[in-house]
């Protein structure tokens, strides 16, 4: 992938503007920063823009935030297009970010990615003809010590292997939700099969101590 | 090895509730409103004292980094900006701090923004950690609801704000100024220093960039006392610090140690050793994908420290450590860290922005031993062009893991020129 | 002030200033290109590293402040390898299409390649492609040359006030763009072609028409304002082939609006090239001396109370002296050069004229526009006042059509009770520039051109007088005109004589039959079907208005195929200098009038362009102080009266086609379609 894809105007929405709830929610964010720094929270707007509308901005948004905030569109459009994170083009309902950065990499990344291929039949950088599915290769999304790993949505799903990932995907295909987190059966980032350190602190049997 | 008594992260795992009634317990916020009570400057000379280096990398001494901050403001607020953008391949330490210890860094914020007169606190998170944003919001909530922070915070008759804000996809925005730019809503593209954040920061205001977990120990520290800290590792390599294990270890965690720790028994005691035992070891990037990796000869016996590090020609770095065991194609493992560099590289400047697509090219064709064997060496000058001549750091960062592959593993890369000419299988079985 | 030594050499420099800036002074060449010194600094192309002693790396000079004491050296191992280094990044991207680059032989990075470049390429892999970017009808791009140094973006967004350029995307993929490809809407937008290091940014009318080292360079002045503007005009036999701006730092500095770099187009089409006599009310063809002939009769049995003429926005000085001299031979008081009926005082020449000078402008620290768009008026004017603007601590006043303007302005109200209010005291705008030390007043021909214009000139000088506008060593009455020819006009007198007629009273004459004789100096912008049966004679170069209305027409020269004298609306003489050959024949204006005047009987004293300048100097001795500005003496102007409330209205509606030659400008018509269909009508910036 290289380059900016921003959805041809025909897949463009003629107008956008925050839902009330979500113009409440502008202005409490607007509200975090410096009286007549407003343009800090273009992010957090953009952000909140692509909740908003099926995970991806549209230009009318960019342009509706560039007024809220004051901001020239060619600013927020430049803001828009730097970081990853925001879609200027429409993506699966499931979105899928396999990291393929070298830790993921070490442990078996490219076995995630194949699953994706089976699983769903796209590879990276393509979406279900349903709509139900986009997949892309990501670049590290820091939790390397539960590598290899996945963000769908807001979730990572961790130490997974071929039959984790396809078991995660066959549960989204059929509307439900998977657990996020490790998928072998540990806690978090401690050493699988029980902490080495802290044990003084916990009980050894630890599980299950977090809440939320 | 640390005893668990001197350990600071005692929720890394989650193991217990990182809500604050449970953070308590575990001895945050405990009379908070004492330690600011002897002023800022004891803070930073406490700090001083410790020896705490910034954890984000970079090494940068945390109390000297403090006292550039105007003790009067010239009518400019003063911040503290949190570099919580972790993205550092190999690196996921700070984000077990907030999901699971948030109150350490809340508590920490305060007492390190107090101690800079600063106004309030920007934690900038990457944005991939929504969950990690959503817990540490939520600390963030009880600590205003408990009078920790925010008006009259702890009682102290100080007022003091915790903002979160959160990324959106970009490494870059780990560079101090980039996450300056970030946060004023811009592209993250690092500024030019002159002038340094503690002049002119976010806003055009005084700032301070700390990373998490720099911030997070900071209450530790001074409830135990800086000397407790400097007593902890080496001199100049003080404390415990939170390590990274990945890659081909049998259980690969994070873990908090002591700095200094030798790199075989880091991996040893906690990860669970090297897949296949330790004579399986091919190398160690020790520090986060940025610095040039360590062949197991050196590995034997290398300490886990700033200085022991450099002395290799690495780093200490994020205190990553991702291992390679003898199945790994080693070329193919730092091609696609220049493949990550050429992604993150913001495009301001010549030499990264043209440098790090060139190398990554070329490192493709050297696993595949598409090339001539002259063109090691010009791959290494390339790395050199871009090496110092970038604002930022992420030039160096681009060029240091390829160094350090070509030191290293010269003949390996040699080898698959001379099989791709002699028309023979080039590549090994593929790692996993 | 800081002291360096820059190659062992010693150099002071004033506080403030980079290394970039101490080595130049110490004679050392430093390679630069996102380097330039009227825009912020940027340190991004990484060309102008340099080493300094005890520094671990080399530095970026444009960006390091110079401080005492710093050793730098720029001919060293490590600067000779940073620049090489930068100089190969840049190359391996860039194509190597300068044989069809239009930038090739005046290119930044085709110069400094030839100094810092291997020669050979050690680049291997496929060189990067980037599509092309739409950016309006006067920018030809090639982005795939684009070496990404921004100075095309920090020239929109702090020079021009308009942040429509940016780099989306980042690292190799980034790419300057428009929002969505719109085109841009500055009236400055050409300047980001000069500012192009490469050829990414080039002009698109001049795209693939000529090759740098074959165009003949004359230097000259602008008329498409009354800025002046100092140009180079670059022509290949015949025909002019661009139009670049001089560095004039106090004139235009170095920068240009896009009507007059662009409107040379002009130049070609709808021209007067031959002369023209109506004949059973058709204009046919005729010779010079018929068309002579006609006039002499149309003049026969006339007195000079029934003869009139008009100078219009384009005339040189010369060509208005000649015929002023000629009207006065005929007896005539009927001539002014005020076509759009400004009520101008031609008495006092402090009341008509732009008396702080543009650069001025940075010194004001208040400035009140009264009836004025100078967006649009005088873009080069505006972008000074945007300059002054971003350094802060000016106070800025308008009245008038709230327009978007760059820079924020206190908006004080529509129309002339607001100036009444601030001449009599009773506007706290009266108070900032009372208490300003240097406040300035800018006076549009919006405010003139109406009934009660010369009650608001008066109320304007009040104002000046009040509120301390005019003190010493500084007079901040500034009259903004729109026309090239008209100050030069107002200096020679080139106004109603006793008893003589203004241009409405000759309107009117020439209706009621009064007057019988209309001769118009390339005046096209009144209404030319007023003027009755009365026999008109339109000299000049386009068939425009005045050419359709012409009994008679004589074929003039545009202004680059004359030697002729400006005065912009400061006041400063300005000589243009003859690029290329009036077409047909068409011939110079001033000529034109002295042949006449010899059919005429009424031979003018002088046969060479030497002779009528020194009968100039006799009319008007400041001729003489070419390039400078001769202070006027302050006076009284203006005629206190009664005024209406009706809001001021910009006398421009239309940026780009305000004059017959960029009427005829096929490229200045479709920036006149964009800008008229343009949906986002707000794109200044205050930042």
């Amino acid at each position: 992938m290289s380059g900016v894809h921003i959805a041809p105007p025909e897949q463009q929405p003629a107008s956008f503007e925050f839902t009330p709830e979500n113009l409440e929610l502008a202005k409490k964010i607007i509200a975090k920063y410096p009286q007549g720094r407003q343009q800090s929270a273009v992010m957090p707007l953009l952000d909140l823009a692509q909740r908003q509308h099926d995970n991806w901005v549209p230009q009318a948004a960019i342009r509706y935030i560039a007024e809220m905030l004051g901001m020239p569109v060619i600013r927020v459009l430049e803001v828009a297009s730097f970081y990853t994170m925001y879609n200027l083009a429409p993506v699966g309902k499931n979105f899928i970010q396999v990291c393929t950065t070298t830790p993921c990499w070490l442990r078996g990344s490219d076995k995630v990615v194949a699953a994706c291929k089976k699983h769903l039949g796209i590879g990276p950088g393509e979406t279900t003809p349903d709509g139900k599915f986009t997949v892309i290769e990501v670049e590290c999304l820091g939790a390397c010590v539960n590598a290899p790993m996945m963000q769908i949505g807001d979730d990572f799903y961790e130490d997974l292997d071929e039959e984790s990932t396809g078991k995660i995907l066959e549960a989204l295909k059929r509307g439900e939700t998977p657990k996020p987190g490790p998928q072998n059966g540990r806690l978090s980032s401690e050493p699988f099969g029980g902490p080495t350190t802290l044990t003084s602190f916990n009980p050894p049997a630890s599980a299950g101590g977090s809440d939320d | 090895m640390l005893q668990d008594k001197d350990r600071i992260f005692t929720n890394l795992y989650g193991q217990q509730s990182w809500r604050l009634e449970a953070a308590r317990k575990r001895g945050d916020w405990d009379n908070t409103k004492a330690i600011l009570e002897k002023g800022q400057d004891w803070i930073i000379e406490e700090v001083k004292k410790s020896g705490l280096r910034g954890r984000g990398g970079a090494g940068f001494p945390t109390g000297l980094k403090w006292s550039f901050m105007p003790k009067q403001s010239d009518g400019r607020p003063s911040y503290l900006v949190v570099n919580a953008d972790e993205g550092e391949p190999g690196t996921c330490k700070d984000r077990d701090m907030m999901r699971h210890d948030p109150h350490k860094l809340v508590e920490g914020c305060l007492i390190a923004g107090f101690a800079m007169r600063a106004v309030a606190a920007y934690i900038y998170i990457r944005g991939e950690f929504y969950r990690e944003a959503q817990n540490l919001q939520a600390a963030i909530d009880e600590a205003y609801a408990a009078g920790l922070i925010g008006k009259n915070a702890c009682g102290s008759g100080y007022d003091f704000d915790v903002y979160i804000h959160r990324g959106a996809g970009a490494y870059i925005c780990g560079e101090e100024t980039a996450l300056i730019e970030s946060l004023e809503g811009k592209k993250g593209q690092p500024r030019l220093k002159p002038p340094f954040p503690a002049n002119v920061g976010v806003w055009g205001c005084p700032t301070t960039v700390n990373n998490v977990e720099s911030i997070a120990v900071v209450p530790t520290i001074l409830r135990r006392g800086g000397d407790w800290f400097a007593s902890l590792g080496r001199p100049n390599n003080t404390g415990t610090k939170v390590f990274c294990i990945s890659g081909h270890v049998n259980k690969p965690c994070n873990v908090e140690e002591e700095m200094g720790i030798p790199l075989k028994e880091l991996i040893e005691k906690h990860a669970g050793g090297v897949r296949g035992g330790w004579d399986n070891l091919l190398a160690v990037i020790p520090g986060g994908s940025s610095v040039p990796l360590l062949p197991k000869e050196i590995c034997d016996d290398v300490l886990m420290d700033f200085d022991s590090l450099r002395a290799q020609r690495s780093g200490l770095g994020t205190a990553a450590v991702i291992v390679m065991d003898k199945s790994t194609d080693i070329v193919r493992a730092i091609a696609r860290l220049s493949k990550f560099y050429k992604h993150e590289s913001c495009g301001q400047c010549t030499p990264c922005r043209e440098g790090t697509g060139w190398m990554w090219r070329v490192m493709e064709r050297l696993v595949e031993g598409r090339a001539e064997k002259r063109e090691i060496d010009m791959l290494l000058e390339v790395t050199t062009q871009v090496e110092g001549h970038t604002i930022c750091a992420l030039g160096d960062a681009a060029a240091w893991p390829i160094q350090g592959l070509i030191r290293h593993f010269r003949g390996e890369i040699e080898r698959r020129i001379d099989a791709r000419h002699a028309g023979q299988p080039v590549l090994p079985v593929a790692a996993e | 002030m800081p002291t360096l030594t820059i190659d062992g050499i010693e150099v002071t420099v004033e506080p403030g200033s980079t290394v970039l800036q101490a080595c130049e002074a110490a004679g050392k060449e430093i390679p630069r290109f996102c380097y330039h010194e009227r825009l912020s600094i940027a340190g991004n192309c990484r060309m102008c590293l340099v080493e300094q002693e005890k520094a671990p790396k080399p530095i970026a000079s444009c960006a390091m402040p110079a401080a005492d004491g710093m050793v730098i050296k720029t001919d060293t191992p490590m600067v000779k390898k940073a620049r090489e280094g930068v100089m190969e990044f840049l190359l391996i991207n860039h194509p190597l299409d300068c044989p069809i680059c239009d930038q090739g032989g005046e290119c930044d990075l085709q110069d400094q390649a030839m100094g810092y470049g291997r020669g050979t390429s050690r680049y291997d892999e496929n060189k990067r492609a980037v599509k092309d970017k739409y950016m309006g009808p006067l920018i030809e791009t090639v982005m795939t040359r684009c070496i990404h140094c921004t100075r095309c973006i920090r020239f929109a967004q702090e020079i021009a006030g308009v942040p429509e350029l940016g780099a989306i995307g980042r690292g190799e993929d980034m790419q300057i763009t428009t929002y969505l490809e719109q085109a841009l809407t500055s009236e400055l937008s050409g300047n980001v072609i000069d500012l192009c290091p490469v050829g990414a940014l080039t002009s698109k009318p001049y795209a693939f028409t000529a090759r740098a080292w074959e165009l003949r360079k004359t230097e000259s002045v602008d008329v498409m304002d009354a800025v002046g503007a100092n140009i180079r005009i670059d022509v290949r036999g015949r025909e002019v082939m661009r139009v670049l701006p001089r560095l004039n730092e106090e004139v235009n500095e170095e920068w240009l609006s896009d009507k007059s770099r662009f409107a040379y187009d002009g130049l070609k089409h709808r021209r007067l090239d031959r002369p023209y006599v109506r004949k059973d009310d058709k204009l046919q063809e005729a010779s010079w001396g018929e068309a002579f002939a006609a006039i002499a009769n149309a003049l026969q049995g006339l007195n000079g109370s029934q003869i009139a003429a008009i100078a219009g926005d384009l005339a040189c000085a010369e060509s208005v002296m000649a015929l002023k001299d000629l009207m006065g031979k005929l007896g005539s008081p009927n001539l002014d050069c005020r076509q759009d009926g400004a009520k101008i005082d031609p008495a006092t020449r402090a009341g008509y004229l732009f008396n702080s000078g543009i650069a001025g402008i940075e010194e004001a620290d208040a400035i009140l526009l009264v009836g004025t768009n100078p967006r649009r008026e005088a873009a080069l004017i505006n972008a000074r006042i945007r300059k002054r603007y971003l350094r802060g601590n000016v106070k800025i006043g308008l009245i008038g059509e709230q327009v978007p303007l760059t820079y924020r302005v206190d908006y004080l109200g529509a129309g002339p009770s607001t100036l009444k209010d601030i001449a009599e005291g009773k506007h706290a705008f009266a108070d900032v520039l009372k208490s300003a030390q240097r406040p300035m007043l800018i006076i549009g021909q919006g405010a003139l051109t109406r009934a009660d214009g010369a009650a608001i000139l008066a109320l304007a000088r009040q104002v000046a007088e009040n509120c301390g506008l005019v003190k010493d060593g500084w007079n901040g009455f500034n009259m903004l005109h729109t026309a090239a020819s008209r100050v030069g006009a107002l200096d020679l007198g080139f106004v109603p004589g006793e008893g003589g007629r203004d241009v409405a009273a000759i309107q009117a004459g020439a209706i009621s039959g009064a007057v019988k004789f209309v001769y118009l100096l390339g005046a096209d912008e009144l209404d030319t079907s007023a003027f009755g049966s009365a026999f008109v004679v339109y000299q000049g170069s386009h068939g425009d208005a005045g050419a359709k209305r012409a009994d008679v027409i004589l074929p003039g020269a545009a202004y680059p195929e004359k030697d002729a004298t400006w005065v912009n609306t400061e006041g400063r003489v300005q000589l243009g200098r003859r690029a290329a050959v009036p077409p047909g024949e068409a011939r110079e204006d001033w000529a034109i009038i002295r042949a006449l005047s010899d059919v005429l009987g009424q031979t003018l004293p002088y046969d060479n362009l030497g002779q009528l300048r020194r009968r100039m100097l006799e009319a008007a001795p400041h001729f003489a102080a070419v390039d400078k500005l001769t202070p006027a003496a302050w006076g009284s102007f203006g005629t206190p009266g009664s005024i209406t409330d009706a809001p001021f209205k910009s006398p421009i509606d239309d940026f780009y086609l305000t004059n017959p030659i960029a009427r005829a400008s096929a490229v200045m018509a479709e920036c006149s379609a964009i800008a008229r269909g343009e949906t986002t009508p707000k794109t200044g910036t205050h930042d």
